[in-house]
């Protein structure tokens, strides 16, 4: 039998206001196992913990009730009392009987009647109640960065920067992700290379950083603290340590076909080739889909030429393994297909482009050397008209595009709008929007700055449809505040095209169990509260992965990430929460059910051997539940049919037991 | 806001299975449609006057009859409101509502007389009980 305290807080008068705290404490002296009661007007104040702790001394008290708020705001505070005065704090139960009770009363006969009850309900938990000890874990102290965009390389700089061992994997040749292809950056115009390309080399020479480039993760086991990763390095076919990245190859190279993803695919490049100049690593790779060579063994130039003897093509794919202690997603986004939005004739017009297709065009380091000229002719363009919301903001009905505003393109619209009217004032550029949406530091002002002092045309109104008609494009459009339909013959039409998340996502947050939303974003922890963490703990998540993102956002949520993982790292041993699943294993009838509800992936099913009548063995299927990954959902607690999985803290019987005592 | 127009539009909402409330507002439908110019209410106004049950001006309106129902706008739109179903429905208020200009099936016993045909009273109440 437990000898139970219970201790009414009045919380100033936020509870004695609208319950009669002497009442409650007076009602639950005669509950079973309560041995003392009483109230106090400031339980959680050092006064108030006195009561408590002198009492767990004076009445040798095994478990504690203690009628506050809510266990959100002083579960931990309690504990903490009840530990100091030598009791298990996992004795302790709170009855909420101010934000589930007085703060939603006003008539105190109903609110000390309630207060009883949850008081009630408590004590019948507690009298189930039994000492729970958390675990320990170790913590491996390096970190795996997914991705090596701006969001990677900020929160693996910063990881680094803290001390601990990070690594970069990256799916292409280089890291720099997206902003590598950016040519100036909103609202301060500064060139996205003068202000990348410096990182990426930070990221390069720092000594707590490896870069695995053209590599993927392929395989995550283990949990926080204690990850086991696969990491697949794709063959490059040049040794990464021996190339210097002269480029002899890439120039000599006869096979120069190679649609130019750096570009856009608006020019082409070598089979063998560095992505962009300030490329990090700066090593040659051969694309194996167009290398002569190695599709049918007549060429081998590029291994003659190469004066360091880097070129290999023989190289195979190498499965790398390595244990982290936590894990950060910053797989990064994509704009979306135009396949289905046939009404702006993408797929019929060179000169009909999308919003990255221009940022190249714009670029010095792009298929034009940064002048602005139609793919289709090379002409400079004279009209240009710009289309925002192409594919976001499209109702789920509408079979194409996006839900969500992609929160970048008023933005890098307003910016391509004001460059090209700086760069070329002989050009007449339009910009067709349904909302500007410019909340941010400087961008409200920055779009206004496009309208009044280079005087962009900023149309209320959607572009219905565009027709390739000679060289021109003949876009019709609606203007809805002169309530016109405008006719506009223009040269390049530029669609805004939402963005969604990088497709690797996906098999990603299956491998790390992690949750996504229905358009693939990463969830995060909290949506307010625990922006950087996913669920899944262990995993932090960074950029536009999580939702769509600026640049100055983007970095933001980088370094937020990093600091969650240095905190985590910082740590030597992991305290569990002790109130996880747990299994009979005598009960359990090997089903699968809870392995197949977990979100966690923390029960694993073992072949176990077990002492059968007569000294004979029998070995049984088993579920065992991994206490370091358990987060004490419970989700497998009511999957099980045969009643073997239960929750410390909250077992069936706890949790009945407080039922019970409420419908009494 | 009329209570009747509320009726009436109602109605449309119910016949014609759109959501007006689904509009963003960025004329998509208005751009696309090739029947524009002729137009007195263009389809983004037809939407937003249903919405805000101003049937009248529609029924009456030319408009009615320019759209060309080749469903551009329904193809088009972004969030799925399909205007030319909410043109569809008006005309079809228009059509039924022709009827008020005839007889009253109630006054029709007021004018029966002795030599009044017996098939004639009964397709009278045929016709405009409908």
């Amino acid at each position: 039998m437990q000898r139970i305290g219970v201790f009414v807080c009045w919380c100033g008068s936020n509870i004695a206001g609208t319950v009669d705290v002497e009442a409650v404490s007076e009602a639950l002296k005669s509950e079973p196992g309560v041995v003392f009661s009483t109230n106090y007007q400031y339980m959680c104040s050092q006064a108030g913990q006195d009561i408590i702790k002198n009492a767990i001394a004076e009445h040798k008290l095994t478990g504690i009730v203690v009628c506050s708020c809510s266990p959100r705001m002083h579960e931990a505070t309690f504990r903490k009392t009840a530990a100091a005065a030598g009791l298990n704090p996992y004795m302790v139960e709170i009855a909420n009987i101010r934000e589930q009770c007085s703060w939603i009363h006003k008539d105190m006969a109903t609110g000390t009647e309630k207060a009883i009850i949850l008081g009630k309900a408590a004590v019948a938990k507690v009298n189930l109640n039994a000492p729970l000890t958390p675990g320990e874990s170790p913590v491996t102290k390096r970190a795996l960065v997914i991705g090596g965009g701006i969001a990677g390389i900020q929160t693996a700089l910063d990881i680094a920067d803290a001390g601990f061992p990070v690594d970069i994997v990256e799916t292409k040749p280089t890291i720099g992700g997206k902003m590598a292809q950016l040519d100036k950056t909103f609202p301060t115009l500064d060139c996205a290379a003068c202000i990348l390309t410096p990182k990426m080399v930070d990221v390069a020479q720092h000594e707590n950083i490896r870069i695995f480039s053209y590599s993927e993760v392929v395989e995550v086991g283990g949990f926080v603290g204690n990850f086991d990763v696969k990491i697949k390095k794709k063959a490059r076919y040049v040794k990464e340590d021996v190339c210097t990245g002269c480029g002899i190859c890439t120039e000599k190279c006869p096979m120069k076909k190679a649609p130019n993803e750096f570009n856009m695919g608006m020019d082409n490049r070598p089979a063998v080739y560095i992505p962009f100049a300030q490329a990090v690593p700066k090593v040659a790779t051969i694309d194996p889909n167009y290398c002569n060579m190695l599709k049918n063994g007549k060429c081998g130039l590029c291994a003659k030429v190469c004066t360091a003897g880097a070129i290999d093509y023989t190289q195979k794919d190498e499965i790398i393994e390595e244990k982290y202690g936590a894990i950060v997603a910053a797989t990064g986004f994509n704009p979306i297909s135009m396949d289905k939005f046939d009404e702006y004739a993408y797929n019929q017009s060179k000169d009909v482009i999308t919003s990255l297709e221009f940022e190249r065009l714009t670029n010095a380091a792009g298929p034009t050397a940064g002048k602005l000229l139609r793919p289709s002719d090379g002409e400079h363009p004279h009209t240009i008209v710009f289309v925002q919301c192409v594919g976001s903001r499209c109702a789920a009905c509408a079979e194409k595009g996006k839900e969500y505003c992609s929160k970048i393109c008023c933005m890098y619209t307003a910016k391509h709008a004001m460059l090209t009217r700086d760069k070329y004032p002989d050009t007449d550029v339009y910009v067709f929007y349904i909302d500007v949406r410019t909340p941010g530091k400087s961008f409200d002002e920055f779009y206004r700055r496009a309208v009044e002092e280079y005087g962009v045309h900023y149309i209320k109104g959607m572009v219905g449809k565009v027709s390739p008609e000679g060289n021109k494009l003949m876009v019709q459009a609606s203007d809805l505040l002169a309530n016109k339909q405008l006719h506009i013959e223009a040269d390049l039409v530029v669609l805004a095209a939402a963005i969604e998340p990088d497709k690797s996502a996906r098999p990603l947050a299956t491998m790390l169990t992690a949750s996504m939303d229905t358009n693939d974003f990463f969830t995060e922890a909290h949506p307010k509260l625990r922006p950087v963490e996913s669920p899944t703990a262990g995993v932090f998540l960074s950029g536009t992965c999580q939702g769509p993102k600026d640049i100055p956002e983007t970095v933001s949520q980088a370094s937020a990430a990093a600091a969650k993982v240095i905190g985590l790292l910082a740590k030597d041993k992991l305290t569990g929460n002790p109130c996880v699943a747990h299994s009979d294993e005598l009960m359990c009838n090997g089903c699968s059910s809870c392995e197949r509800v977990c979100p966690y992936g923390a029960i694993t099913y073992v072949d176990k051997e077990f002492r059968m009548p007569d000294r004979t063995t029998a070995i049984r299927r088993v579920a065992s539940v991994n206490t370091a990954v358990c987060q004490g959902c419970g989700a497998c607690t009511v999957a099980c049919p045969s009643g073997a999985m239960d929750l410390n803290g909250f077992k069936n019987a706890q949790i009945m037991a407080e039922v019970d005592a409420i419908c009494k | 806001m009329h209570k009747d127009n509320n009726a009436v539009r109602d109605e449309i909402i119910r016949r014609s299975g759109v959501n007006p409330r689904k509009c963003m507002r960025c004329g998509k439908c208005s751009a696309t449609c090739p029947a524009y110019d002729e137009m007195e209410f263009h389809p983004h106004q037809f939407v937003y006057m249903v919405e805000s049950g101003d049937i009248e001006p529609l029924m009456n309106s030319k408009s009615l009859y320019q759209c060309l129902t080749c469903f551009a706008c329904v193809d088009r739109c972004p969030r799925g409101v399909e205007p030319a179903k909410l043109v569809e429905a008006v005309r079809l208020e228009v059509i039924r509502k022709q009827g008020a200009n005839h007889l009253k099936a109630d006054d029709i016993p007021a004018l029966v007389t002795e030599e009044l045909p017996q098939q004639a009273i009964v397709s009278a109440f045929r016709k405009y009980t409908k």
